[in-house]
């Protein structure tokens, strides 16, 4: 258990077991951290209930990124909803194409090609490590070590060269697209990819050497945040916060999609379950990252076409029906269910991010008895993107 | 916790010895080959087909006229405006823009002062980086769309050439829905189509199953929609957006497909009945197309409407110039008989000047409309050409198609480049193959093969009938044998067909001369029309342009009481005939209506 348990006498609990917490009595403040990015996790807030420098109660609130997507793809055609759907999550946007691709394969009848199946592997791969990159910066940065994110920034800085040079673009790659991807990989770029890594294994390194063999990051981050392994059904735990406490859950290995069938490796896990443990269950997934897109490179079939044959997509129309498509992404299970009608426009679209849980029930769980200076490392520590809790 | 982890984060400090990795200057940082960045458009090759506007999800384009774009057949005379205020880059309008001229440059840097700089018109405003070469364009293979059409199934060389069996046999609805996905509904086909269909909207309606619904827009505005459905010279596919880069949407066989899916005795009801009797008459001369689809417009506006046709059955030329493999008779009849159900009268083998005169119409009538086609094949006064051998293609045409027993020789050669050529060739061969089981047609064609004024698919389907096509021939001679009988067409190489200021003048190559045996020889080197029914005062009084009626801009004559329509005054197609046969029974109507607004 986290060794804040007990620390206070308040709030104290009433008969019916709610908490007593009469803000006139002085014992309380009301505090909001944010919306304006309370450490690194984007635009929510939560409204901190405090006594003394304890949370004793935290709510979530989510609403200020709302852009409502949708709701506005049910009034776009489906391939005019391919550009939108990557804008739902910021820093890893690639999972919003997978899915929204596959789902609409799936329903379209559309067969992929083998080749577009490995780029897509290798894309979701490069994204991961991009999205754990900005978690190592944030996770440090909330307990006020500011280099790892200049590092971790460089590292991911290469990382959006290869997703420039591949994609044409460096954040919204808009590039895995229902049919396939738009375009092979370019000339050379095997050996380009190769020297990213290695100078990321090689960043990784110095920040294992300065983050996690470090007195301050241990004495803050180990022990805060303990998620019990009983909750990672009951709170929709996935990814490394669910592989952090012990649970093998990997949508990778558990229901594989694309090519990780063909793929070798083993879900990360580790049973502290803490912060820590969970910013080395990623640290290592990175790594994994790292060595998945070796076998893809090595392995990938270097002929053939990439995108199939689409019908006329101007006035593109999908049989009634409806599917849920779901991924392994940095932070859990990301997932697309997807309903049609048989029009041009898809009747329902439902994007089942793994920061809706871990963001407000989980983190409304954790916060109580943290110590204010520890809740922004809390809440990176759940690696959560608020833009995709408000699709 | 231990003493490592104490001494560990020092190893930052090895950094000091480091150099920045931060780019000094980053402003000069070239993107990426396939960076999307700023928009380039090829002004010359894009059309205006607005299809990166109808893709753009966030309505960031907007096709405007621009500066120094003429609209003309195949060019709307519109660009695609970007506002970058909207834009997100995705690419979607490079990966759908039907020319390939949208593309993007690598370029991502742009300030300005003036925020309504950055909607602009890529090509147009011109750019720094329209030079660049980097930057997004669309990958090979990679395509939003089919560009392939699909193949319309028609009986093979072998099982058609000894019959006059229409040799098309129609899309199924699978095929048909395939090929109508395949629209961008642009609609630059409607500009150039003479009589302005509703294409993209009866391809719609293809998609939707809808077929009534496209039945009625077909008949909109072309009553000789199953005949155009079969034999349109589809300038319309020439336009296609889709042709830039792929082939051009089978639009003929999409209409054609839409008029076979409804059931006949549908027809009328869902054209709808003519309009209330308003008592004027109007007489037409000629039941071809022109003069049928004024006698459909002017009869559905409750006119009373005779018809006189010096033939035995309406249709001209698609009845009798075109061979019943392409159009069959029933298929004409259906469209006739539609036509006459709106209270058309009809005068069969009643030929005007003859039979009844221009006068007695005058006298008569509210309006006279001459629609009196291109009967007369010219000829090329060839020495020999005025031998008995010697045929005019429209001649033969309408001899076959009347179920003459024509006998054919066993050799013959064909005179001209054009459709009618095509037509006579192919007909010929077909008796040939009946009659002797051998086919001997020589084709010869002034022009070269890039320049042939036939149909490609024509030119195509000729060949594969073992039609010995030869192209750049001029004709100088039908030589004459010993026993007077026609030996062959003496022909020379042609060097060039029109001089310098754009005159036919052709200029042979003497030393290169061939004789293309030949029992007959067939001249279809086009054809006039046959004025003898006007008499010679009418004649007199109208004015002429190099033999042909002058008319003004809605068809009248300079006699207010005639009007003239169809190959007669231009052309000559189907189509154009429909849209001049449209034209003059509007300018019809306004007259009535303005006589009425004077009384």
């Amino acid at each position: 258990m986290t060794e804040y348990s007990n620390r206070s006498q308040y709030p104290q609990a009433r008969a019916d077991g709610s908490l007593d917490i009469d803000l006139t009595s002085g014992k309380y403040l009301k505090l909001w951290q944010g919306p304006n990015h309370p450490g690194i996790t984007g635009n929510m807030s939560v409204e901190l209930t405090v006594c003394g420098d304890e949370v004793v109660e935290g709510k979530t609130h989510v609403g200020y990124l709302h852009r409502g997507f949708e709701k506005l793809m049910e009034r776009r055609t489906f391939i005019q909803c391919f550009p939108i759907v990557c804008r739902i999550c910021v820093p890893e946007p690639d999972f919003n194409e997978y899915c929204y691709a596959a789902a609409v394969e799936e329903l379209a009848g559309i067969e992929v090609p083998e080749k577009a199946d490995w780029i897509r592997t290798l894309i979701l791969e490069m994204g991961r490590i991009n999205s754990y990159l900005m978690y190592l910066g944030g996770q440090a940065g909330a307990f006020g070590l500011g280099v790892i994110g200049q590092w971790t920034t460089y590292a991911r800085d290469l990382m959006l060269d290869r997703f420039e040079e591949l994609t044409g673009a460096r954040i919204y790659h808009m590039f895995i697209m229902p049919g396939g991807v738009r375009d092979d990989l370019p000339e050379g770029f095997d050996q380009r990819m190769e020297e990213t890594l290695q100078e990321i294994e090689s960043t990784l390194q110095d920040v294992y050497d300065t983050m996690f063999r470090n007195a301050v990051f241990k004495k803050r981050a180990v022990g805060l945040g303990y998620v019990d392994p009983a909750w990672v059904d009951e709170y929709g735990i996935t990814g490394p916060v669910a592989r952090g406490a012990g649970v093998a859950k990997d949508v990778r290995r558990d229901q594989p999609y694309l090519v990780y069938d063909r793929l070798d490796f083993e879900p990360v896990i580790a049973t502290e379950s803490d912060t820590y443990a969970r910013a080395d269950v990623r640290r290592r997934d990175l790594l994994m990252s790292v060595d998945l897109i070796r076998q893809i490179l090595a392995r990938m079939p270097r002929q053939g076409e990439v995108m199939a044959t689409l019908p006329n997509v101007l006035h593109w129309k999908i049989p009634r029906g409806e599917t849920y498509v779901r991924g392994e992404c940095s932070r859990g299970e990301y997932g697309y269910y997807l309903v049609t009608d048989g029009s041009g426009y898809p009747r329902r679209v439902n994007v089942r991010g793994p920061s809706y849980t871990h963001a407000m029930t989980l983190l409304e769980k954790l916060i109580v008895n943290v110590n204010i200076s520890n809740v922004a490392g809390l809440m990176v520590s759940l690696h959560t993107y608020p833009p995709e809790i408000e699709r | 916790m231990s003493v490592r982890d104490l001494l560990s984060p020092f190893t930052a400090w090895k950094n000091l010895f480091r150099e920045p990795v931060s780019i000094k200057d980053p402003f000069n940082r070239p993107a990426s080959e396939r960076y999307r960045g700023f928009h380039k458009n090829d002004s010359e090759k894009c059309i205006g087909c607005g299809t990166c506007e109808a893709i753009c999800q966030n309505g960031a384009i907007d096709m405007l006229p621009a500066d120094g774009v003429a609209t003309q057949p195949g060019d709307s005379g519109l660009r695609p405006r970007i506002d970058y205020g909207r834009c997100c880059w995705c690419a979607l309008c490079v990966d759908v823009c039907m020319t390939g001229s949208l593309t993007m440059s690598n370029e991502y840097k742009w300030v300005e002062a003036d925020p309504d700089k950055f909607r602009f018109m890529p090509g147009v405003d011109k750019k720094h980086w329209d030079d660049y070469e980097d930057g997004y364009r669309r990958p090979d293979g990679h395509r939003l769309n089919a560009p392939e059409r699909i193949d319309m199934p028609e009986l093979a060389p072998a099982q058609r050439i000894d019959s006059f069996v229409e040799m098309v046999t129609g899309y199924t609805v699978e095929q048909a829905q395939l090929e109508a996905d395949r629209c961008v509904t642009c609609g630059i086909c409607v500009a150039t189509c003479p009589t302005h269909m509703a294409i993209p909207d009866y391809i719609r309606a293809i998609r939707d199953g809808d077929y009534e619904r496209g039945l009625k827009l077909l008949y909109d505005s072309n009553p000789f929609s199953q005949i155009c459905g079969k034999v349109c010279t589809r300038r319309c596919e020439t336009t296609c957006a889709a042709s830039h880069e792929g082939d051009p949407i089978a639009i003929r066989w999409l209409k054609r497909h839409i008029t076979e899916q409804v059931p006949h005795e549908r027809y009328r009801e869902i054209i709808g009945a003519p309009g209330p009797a308003t008592g004027r008459k109007i007489a037409i001369v000629g039941a071809g197309p022109a003069g049928m689809t004024a006698a459909f417009d002017l009869a559905r506006a409750g006119h009373q409407v005779t018809v006189y046709e010096s033939e035995s059955h309406a249709g001209g030329m698609t009845r009798y110039g075109i061979p019943e493999y392409r159009l069959p008779s029933d298929t004409i009849q259906r469209e006739i008989d539609l036509i006459v159900s709106m209270g058309v009268e009809m005068h069969y083998n009643t030929r005007v000047g003859t039979d009844i005169s221009m006068q007695q119409l005058q006298q008569d009538n509210d309006a006279v409309i001459l629609a009196i086609g291109l009967w007369m094949g010219r000829s090329t006064r060839i020495p020999g050409s005025d031998h008995a051998n010697v045929f005019k293609a429209v001649d033969l045409l309408r001899r076959i198609r009347d179920g003459e027993a024509i006998e054919a020789p066993k050799s013959l050669v064909v005179i001209g480049g054009g459709n009618v050529a095509m037509d006579i060739a192919r007909s010929m061969a077909r008796l040939q193959k009946q009659q002797h089981g051998e086919i001997a047609v020589t084709l010869t064609a002034l022009e070269d093969k890039a320049h042939f004024l036939a149909d490609p698919v024509e030119i195509k389907e000729s060949i594969e009938e073992q039609i010995h096509i030869l192209d750049s021939r001029g004709p100088q001679e039908c030589v004459i044998g010993d026993q007077g009988g026609l030996v062959g067409l003496r022909t020379w190489k042609v060097l060039s067909i029109f001089d310098e200021q754009h005159r036919f003048a052709p200029s042979y190559d003497e030393n290169d001369e061939q004789l293309h045996k030949g029992e007959w020889v067939i001249e279809a080197i086009g054809q006039m029309s046959d004025v003898s029914l006007l008499g010679e005062e009418l004649t007199e009084q109208l004015e002429w342009n190099r033999g042909r009626l002058q008319v003004d801009d809605d068809g009248r004559t300079s006699e207010s009481w005639l009007w003239a329509a169809g190959d007669c005054v231009k052309g000559p197609d189907v189509v154009t005939a429909v849209a001049t046969g449209h034209k003059v029974a509007a300018s019809i109507e306004a007259v009535f209506a303005q006589q009425e607004a004077q009384t």
